[in-house]
């Protein structure tokens, strides 16, 4: 057999390939801009939708799971509501069916220190940052946002400033039929500059959209930012959202994936540490049940010694959902003194619901400490006993024990207001189960 | 009748049998002491009593208050007013001790149609009841055991047990692990409980406890039934003698 000859192309690669041989002419952004999106194509095309046999999509068969391209969404005909977190102030950045809508938005664009542009107006306007040139840029699906990317934001934070208000980047699938949107973000935290970014994902249940997402995240020295990803999707969703972040030296990052809505959701995170003394957080709690599929695979690379990671997810998967972590930690051999620890755990409420764990540690320095951990079970009989025996009914034992899984997970979580949403969140989800 | 019944208790586990019959009766206000040898089976009635769903009751019943108990759930029995001390407290990672212990309570008064405790009256009782058994706020604050020593573990019994006021308490070993200013601790606490409205059922080992903890009878166990009962003097014999002198007697 011969990699070149690939089986036939499925009927959603067939149409991805009409679809962007339609579009190519249309799709926003010229001359650089449209290289990188043919060139995307290209290598998309050579080797179509990722399949259970390449390794990093062995769990996530997105060509099984995405049966057809859904066309590409049009732009939002009338303004609508962008859903927050509760309790949180944030400036809400809109991106509605793929594109930024200024007018659906509450950024206050008076602060000096932080600008918002709409992405193609930033590729036009400057030369210096080199688009899609991120952690993760070798990935398929990324190459698909690259090849599609309908609009989005750049938000920059200059040199030493505190941003205290959080920004909301609020993905919204707007549409009564199903279609296709892939939104391109690029968030520049530089040199001492502190953010917290939400990012958010909605959209009506009932309606099989799809989304192809990519945010590329550069941390300079010193920086601190907390990302928080929410996905909230509509039950029948597929989404695909690719994270790519290069961090400077001495920097914070913390980063934590929410999600409990869609249907099929990978969210895949790429983190290059280039350089020493930066201490991060890549953490995340799954709430899902029926027949949902979350897929959390990361990728992160220390390339420069002296940084910490720390990696964990927790999951509570009910019902026949199935839920996935790949973890995979690259330790350079220049890279001594990293200290990275991984560790995901699930939490199993039926018989037919699954996790599968991949940890995965490259290490090819000498000097440092790393180490993984993964379980799966149920709830803990001896712990249900005991606050049983205390005169809690058995419903409200399990939900106080799972409460208390997923709680421990969201502690990770800097700001509190975000935190205690997200505590709310869960416990919604709970008695929604009840 | 007494407030508790155990009448002819056979129970089996994974199926092997450690109850054979036992029957003992505990008085309204009473404090009745349980000893034995390893083995004996008293942990299993401590268990048995609290509903934990892998002990099979193939004969016999447990009346309290007149009525058994041993179909109902033990979140039920709970609400009727038992509660095991448990001999090795189970830590519960991510949920606070005040949290649970406020979830407990007002889950008890729900079941029996009583109203639930305010923040403020609730706080108040707990401040109060944890400062005689030396829990500071900080360990209220914490995720119930995880990280408490031995002793913490104990006392934090002996607060759940003063908070829920229960009409039959259990405590299995609660003198295991302790040094002597703990068990100190520990039994003042208990001591503290005993009321004419409150059985206790203390299991222990060794007559330490009871120098500490006075009961009004006790009852010693053998091969999965008691085998004698008297006066709190029987333990000063037991401790003199140890248990073999009755290990013929259960046969």
């Amino acid at each position: 057999m011969n990699a070149d000859v690939r089986a036939m192309k499925t009927p959603a690669e067939q149409a991805l390939s009409a679809a962007f041989a339609a579009a190519r002419g249309a799709l926003p952004g010229k001359g650089a801009v449209g290289t990188l999106r043919e060139d995307a194509f290209r290598r998309f095309d050579a080797s179509g939708l990722p399949h259970r046999r390449i390794e990093e999509w062995k769990y996530t068969d997105l060509r099984a799971l995405m049966r057809e391209a859904k066309p590409l969404a049009e732009p939002a005909k009338t303004k609508g509501v962008v859903p927050g977190l509760v309790g949180v102030e944030a400036s809400r950045v809109a991106i509605v069916n793929g594109r930024y809508e200024p007018n659906w938005s509450d950024f206050n664009t008076g602060d000096p220190g932080i600008t918002l542009t709409e992405l193609f107006a930033f590729a036009a306007e400057q030369t210096s940052y080199r688009l899609g040139d991120v952690p993760g840029k070798d990935d398929t699906a990324f190459w698909l946002n690259t090849a599609f990317m309908t609009g989005g934001v750049v938000v920059r934070v200059k040199k030493g400033v505190c941003v205290e208000k959080p920004v909301q980047l609020a993905h919204i699938f707007a549409s009564a039929a199903a279609a296709a949107m892939y939104p391109r973000c690029v968030v520049i935290v530089e040199a001492g500059a502190r953010l917290t970014l939400i990012e958010s994902f909605d959209g009506p249940d009932g309606i099989d959209y799809q989304v192809n997402s990519a945010i590329e995240l550069v941390i300079g020295e010193g920086a601190l930012v907390d990302h928080i990803k929410i996905g909230r999707d509509g039950d029948a969703a597929l989404r695909v959202s690719t994270l790519g972040v290069t961090v400077e030296g001495k920097a914070n990052y913390r980063d934590f994936a929410f999600t409990t809505g869609g249907a099929v959701v990978r969210n895949q995170t790429f983190v290059r540490f280039g350089r020493e003394g930066t201490e991060a957080t890549i953490s995340g709690a799954t709430l899902i049940k029926n027949r949902q599929h979350v897929d959390n695979t990361l990728v992160i690379e220390h390339a420069a010694g002296g940084c910490t990671s720390r990696e964990r997810f927790r999951s509570v998967l009910d019902d026949e959902s199935h839920g996935i972590f790949q973890g995979k930690i690259v330790v350079e051999p220049h890279a001594q003194k990293t200290d990275a620890k991984m560790a995901s755990h699930a939490l199993l409420l039926s018989d037919e619901a699954e996790s599968d764990n991949k940890p995965e540690l490259e290490i090819f320095a000498d000097d440092v400490q790393c180490g993984h951990g993964a379980t799966a079970g149920a709830l803990d009989n001896t712990l249900k006993f005991y606050l049983m025996s205390r005169g809690i009914p058995e419903d409200q034992a399990e939900a106080l024990l799972i409460q208390a899984f997923v709680g421990e997970a969201i502690e990770d979580v800097a700001h509190e207001g975000v935190r205690e949403a997200l505590l709310q969140a869960s416990v919604k989800w709970l008695d929604a189960r009840a | 009748m007494a407030f508790l019944e155990v009448k002819n208790l056979h129970v089996e586990v994974e199926d092997k049998k450690i109850l054979n019959g036992l029957t003992l009766s505990v008085e309204k206000g009473q404090v009745a002491a349980i000893m034995g040898p390893n083995g004996s089976g008293k942990s299993t009635l401590a268990y048995v009593l609290a509903g934990k769903d892998n002990y099979k009751v193939t004969e016999g019943d447990v009346l309290l208050d007149g009525e058994s108990i041993l179909e109902m759930a033990p979140d039920e029995r709970a609400a009727k007013g038992v509660f095991l001390a448990f001999q090795y407290p189970v830590e519960v990672p991510g949920v606070a001790t005040m949290t649970f212990l406020r979830t407990a309570l007002n889950a008890q008064r729900k079941t029996r149609g009583e109203a639930e405790f305010s923040t403020p009256e609730f706080m108040k009782l707990v401040r109060e009841t944890s400062k005689h058994l030396g829990i500071d706020q900080e360990m209220l604050r914490r995720a119930v055991n995880v990280g408490f020593s031995g002793g913490e573990k104990k006392r934090n019994e002996i607060l759940q047990m003063a908070v829920l006021r229960p009409r039959l308490a259990v405590l299995d070993e609660t003198d295991s692990g302790l040094d002597i200013d703990a068990l100190k601790i520990v039994a003042e606490g208990v001591n503290r409980l005993r009321s004419p409205e409150r059985s206790m059922i203390v299991i222990t080992h060794y007559q330490r406890l009871l120098n500490f903890i006075v009961p009004d009878v006790v009852h010693v166990m053998a091969k999965g039934k008691v085998v004698k009962s008297g006066g709190k003097e029987l333990a000063l014999q037991l401790e003199a003698k140890g248990y073999a002198q009755f290990a013929d007697e259960a046969a």
